[in-house]
């Protein structure tokens, strides 16, 4: 036996639609409410950003709808004192019903899908003067290099970009798979070994952003953290410039810049600004410890132990088995003393 | 002591794993005299042999091959022997078991307890995430705890616990004595344990414990230190068992219904299983074929994925994935089953749209092929790929969604009963919606890019296998207790645990939306200065979510030790299980029953789903007002354990 609950006639599906309404628009204001991105630094991310904000549109009410139906039928169809054998009515479906609600979820979800593609469209479109960096990931340091024409393209741990200018990156990667992402600019893309890959940010605010590795590529991957300067255009000259042709060599005359040698690297090894900060190079990483914190009052034998035998002695915070243990072989004794010469005249001191 | 060594069983299974790994050792030298090769013995060698074959060797020790070796040997065998049928003490648990409701509590109980340790491994991390820097643990052994942490739940929790639970309720429910494949059942149990074993040994591998994620990409995994065998070879083991369970699920449900149980008389946990099955045997081989080439790689010097070699490394990620995302249904589409059997019964009505909640079950096994690169919008494949990827995982959500809004609709002028099943059913509507929903977002490439490898996606995961997978499994087993065990749970804590897990867990995860979003990277072991707070609020949340799973333990282990006696139909359903008693007898019915209706016909005066035979009392069918719920009739009681 089963009848009908009294309720019924007091459970108005209007009742449950106010209730969705008021709850849907407390829900949206709430999810448009929230800072969910970072700042807005490429023009990518407008768009991005505003896609987002029509998901939570279309998410709450989905949701508000699921949990008012669950919490109505609780609260009007609890079994009641005296209800322990009592059945429900056998309902076994109703076409029309089913057949709204498998059309409504997918007309919303080809509407969601043909403005995803629009925007997709939109952000990686080509633009007209585009310039070129090549990205190049390694356990555990991002190196930067900038083509020049008829050169050489120019190396730096450093990624300076100006504003507005429209940029495609070029991503390779030297061991492992890695990810380089810059969350302000929201695009990102994975590195991968034997392969290039590619996407276009144009960077619109000038800052100082960080750059995040984004796939698990071995114990330093919560370290690889570096940051990326976007600049006006004459400052990005000026940079530009300098890395050209860099002025008298720091670290005391002798045939070896100890400074470039920090900023570049010599080919065979990673230069020391792609995971330390040092203000005088104007490297901001920060995989391994600042070195203008660190070096302090430090002397030539110390500084020489932390480049060749890095893990004798880590600082407080940082691990054991992330800073390359072969510098010794990677640089030569007389690139090695410029370096230690070079970092206690700006550091040590 | 020789006597217990000609006999299967643990001691005889001790000798079979030395043996192997001795043997080994011969093969290892012999190979590698024969090629002239220096050291001679190469310790890695040995190990990655012992892996494959200790395994195989504790097997043959335990028994789990001991009928198909004499039948291979044209000794004696009797088609029929049910000597090693039912349990009669708590060492029948420990052995080679043909009987199903055995497999099913071997592997429930076995499955918790890798939860567990899943569990504790999580609470580690969050200890460690709780602060920014170094407390606790190094990096490497972090990467080691998230990457065991997933392997454990995924692979030795929810995939078997759903297999055991199904294990245990299928057979009875279509009106079976037993799976169609008993011994094959056995074995795929045993192998279970081993896989779970071999992936925590790895914490004593030189290097650490595989540290490369559950996903193991190349070259990551070909380049890691040894640990990362112990995944590579676990999870052949654990596949394995996977798919002969499958094979035997499958085989089960199309030839061993009872008279009258036609494909669309089948309770909606047997269409689930069913689906399930399906995508077990066909997308498994592929997770165990891309383990075999990381292998190769690394041990033989193959190239699949090294670049340097001409292979491929993105070749590993479709080959991963084309197996995990069907993973991911596998891992859910059980718990569908669950949920519908729970509310129909708790609902008091049949289950609304039961031929559109079969179909899209079976919707959803083939979309789910159709989806996988959606893992890798940002990997760097083909950008043409991507589109259509975003097309088929939103069309996913048409069948999905049917599912949900017939539940809702099966809930509406129903008689509620909100115990504790119902209530983690109740639970899992709303989550998994969130999930659902995250999911959908997901869907859309330009929102992945950003989000891909964030917190949004550890996030997602969660919803959808936490406050989804994880509520049916406790519905479930909550739901099925009485049956399993002859004993009630206590309801009181069984609402406790319902509620310290809700409110934890949504403290937990959904803070981790809006710190994905905001730029923090997932697999991290620190993170940057900014995140500190929400970090240690999650880590305070998860700790109180972790206490909550104690309840449930507590709750189930005294009251299976000495909880109220169950009736054999507690819920008054019409689900032929119920119709038996709790627990069931040893081959289940006296005789097969028939069936002559459908299995969720409450609110129908008169209606019946599954008739017994042999003079015992026809169930009492739906509706009726009338005195106490029958008592199953029992026949053939099953031999009690008294602790």
């Amino acid at each position: 036996m089963n009848r009908e609950r009294g309720r019924d006639e007091k459970t108005p599906v209007l009742w449950m639609v106010v209730h969705g309404v008021i709850a849907s628009a407390i829900g949206i204001a709430a999810g448009l409410a929230i800072k969910w991105f970072p700042e807005q630094a490429s023009t990518q991310a407008g768009p991005i950003d505003h896609l987002y904000d029509v998901l939570i549109w279309t998410s709450v009410p989905v949701f508000v709808t699921v949990s008012i139906i669950v919490l109505f039928s609780v609260r009007n169809f609890k079994m009641r004192p005296g209800e322990e054998q009592l059945d429900g009515p056998p309902i076994h479906g109703n076409t029309r019903l089913e057949v709204i609600w498998t059309a409504i979820p997918a007309v919303i979800l080809v509407v969601l899908c043909s403005y995803a593609w629009i925007v997709l469209t939109d952000i990686e479109e080509a633009r007209a003067d585009e310039m070129r960096i090549n990205v190049v990931g390694q356990q555990f340091a991002w190196t930067f290099e900038y083509p020049q024409a008829g050169g050489k393209p120019i190396k730096s741990t450093q990624l300076y970009l100006p504003k507005d200018r429209p940029v495609r990156f070029h991503v390779k990667a030297l061991d492992v798979i890695h990810d380089f992402w810059v969350p302000a600019f929201r695009m990102k893309i994975d590195a991968v070994p034997g392969l290039e890959t590619r996407y276009r940010v144009t960077p619109n605010r000038l800052g100082n952003y960080p750059v995040v590795c984004a796939e698990l590529c071995g114990l330093g991957h919560s370290v690889m953290r570096s940051r990326t300067l976007v600049v006006t255009k004459a400052q990005f000259n000026t940079w530009l410039a300098e890395q050209k042709a860099p002025t008298a060599a720091a670290g005391g005359g002798g045939d070896i810049d100890g400074k470039k040698l920090f900023t570049d690297g010599n080919g065979a090894a990673t230069a020391c600004g792609a995971c330390h900060t040092l203000a005088d190079a104007g490297s901001q990483s920060q995989t391994g410890p600042d070195l203008d914190k660190n070096l302090a009052g430090k002397d030539a034998e110390f500084i020489k132990q932390g480049i060749v035998a890095p893990d004798t002695r880590v600082a407080p915070g940082f691990q054991k088995g992330i800073m390359p243990k072969n510098y010794g072989d990677t640089l030569s004794a007389e690139e090695l003393d410029a370096l230690v010469k070079y970092l206690g005249e700006v550091a040590g001191k | 002591m020789v006597g217990r060594l000609r006999g299967p069983g643990m001691a005889r299974a001790a000798l079979g794993t030395v043996l192997a790994i001795a043997f080994s050792y011969v093969v290892i030298f012999i190979m590698r005299s024969w090629y002239d090769l220096d050291p001679v013995i190469d310790g890695f060698a040995v190990l990655e042999l012992s892996l494959f074959l200790a395994p195989i060797g504790f097997l043959i020790g335990l028994g789990a091959f001991d009928y198909w070796f004499y039948w291979a040997a044209g000794k004696k065998t009797v088609a029929d022997d049910h000597a090693s049928h039912g349990a009669h003490s708590w060492r029948d648990y420990f052995k080679v078991n043909t009987d199903h409701k055995v497999i099913g509590i071997q592997y429930v109980v076995t499955s918790f307890f890798f939860f567990f340790v899943g569990g504790l491994f999580a609470m580690l991390m969050r200890a460690e995430l709780a602060q920014p820097g170094r407390q606790f643990v190094d990096p490497n052994t972090f990467n080691g705890l998230f990457s065991v942490h997933a392997s454990l739940l995924i692979f030795l929790f929810i995939i078997p616990v759903f297999a055991g639970l199904a294990n245990y309720v299928l057979p009875l429910m279509i009106g079976a004595p037993d799976m169609a494949f008993p011994r094959l059942n056995a074995l795929s149990f045993w192998m279970l344990p081993l896989a779970g074993i071999m992936m925590l040994m790895s914490f004593g591998a030189p290097g650490g414990s595989f540290a490369s994620g559950w996903t193991a990409y190349a070259p990551l995994s070909v380049t890691a230190p040894e640990g990362q065998v112990f995944f590579t070879i676990g999870v052949q083991f654990a596949g394995a068992s996977s798919i002969a369970t499958a094979l035997n699920f499958l085989v089960t449900i199309i030839t061993m219904r009872a008279p009258g149980m036609s494909f669309f008389r089948m309770p909606l946990l047997v269409w689930a299983n069913f689906s399930t099955s399906l995508l077990v045997v066909i997308a498994t081989p592929f997770i165990a074929v891309s383990q075999f080439m990381v292998f190769f790689d690394r041990s033989l010097g193959f190239n699949f994925f090294e670049a340097a070699g001409r292979g491929d490394v993105l070749m590993y990620q479709h080959i991963f994935w084309f197996y995990s995302h069907p993973a991911v249904y596998i891992m859910m589409l059980p718990g569908f089953g669950i949920i519908s059997e729970i509310l129909a019964v708790k609902s008091r009505k049949p289950i609304f749209g039961y031929r559109m909640m079969a179909f899209s079950l079976l919707a959803i096994v083939v979309l789910g092929f159709t989806v996988w690169a959606h893992h890798m919008f940002v990997s760097g494949m083909q950008d043409w790929i991507r589109v259509p990827m975003m097309v088929t995982t939103a069309i996913i959500a048409v069948p999905t969604g049917i599912k949900i809004f017939s539940w809702l609709a099966t809930l509406w002028r129903g008689v509620l009963h909100l115990d504790t099943p119902m209530l983690f059913a109740l639970g899992f509507l709303t989550m998994f919606t969130l999930g659902g929903i995250s999911g959908v977002v997901l869907a859309i490439i330009p929102v992945t890019i950003h989000v891909s490898d964030t917190y949004f996606i550890v996030a997602h995961i969660h919803y959808v296998l936490f406050g989804g997978s994880l509520l049916t499994i406790f519905a479930g087993v909550y739901y099925w207790f009485p049956k399993m065990t002859g004993r009630m749970y206590d309801e009181r804590l069984g609402k406790l645990h319902f509620w310290t897990t809700f409110i934890f867990f949504n403290a937990t995860f959904a803070p981790m939306h809006v710190i994905g979003i905001q730029g923090m990277p997932r697999r991290v072991a620190d993170y940057a200065e900014q995140w500190a707070g929400w970090n240690l609020a999650i880590s305070i949340m998860s700790f109180f979510l972790g206490l909550s799973a104690l309840v449930f333990a507590y709750n189930m282990i005294a009251s299976w030790r000495g909880g109220p006696r169950a009736e054999s139909n507690p819920w008054r359903a019409l689900t032929l299980e119920w119709q038996v008693s709790s627990p069931p007898p040893i081959f289940n019915f006296d005789a097969i029953p028939t069936v002559v209706g459908g299995p969720y016909e409450y609110g129908v005066p008169g209606a019946v789903h599954g008739v017994l035979k042999g003079g015992a009392e026809v169930p009492q069918p739906a509706g009726a007002t009338a005195s106490a719920a029958g008592r199953g009739h029992g026949g053939g009681s099953f031999p009690k354990d008294e602790e």
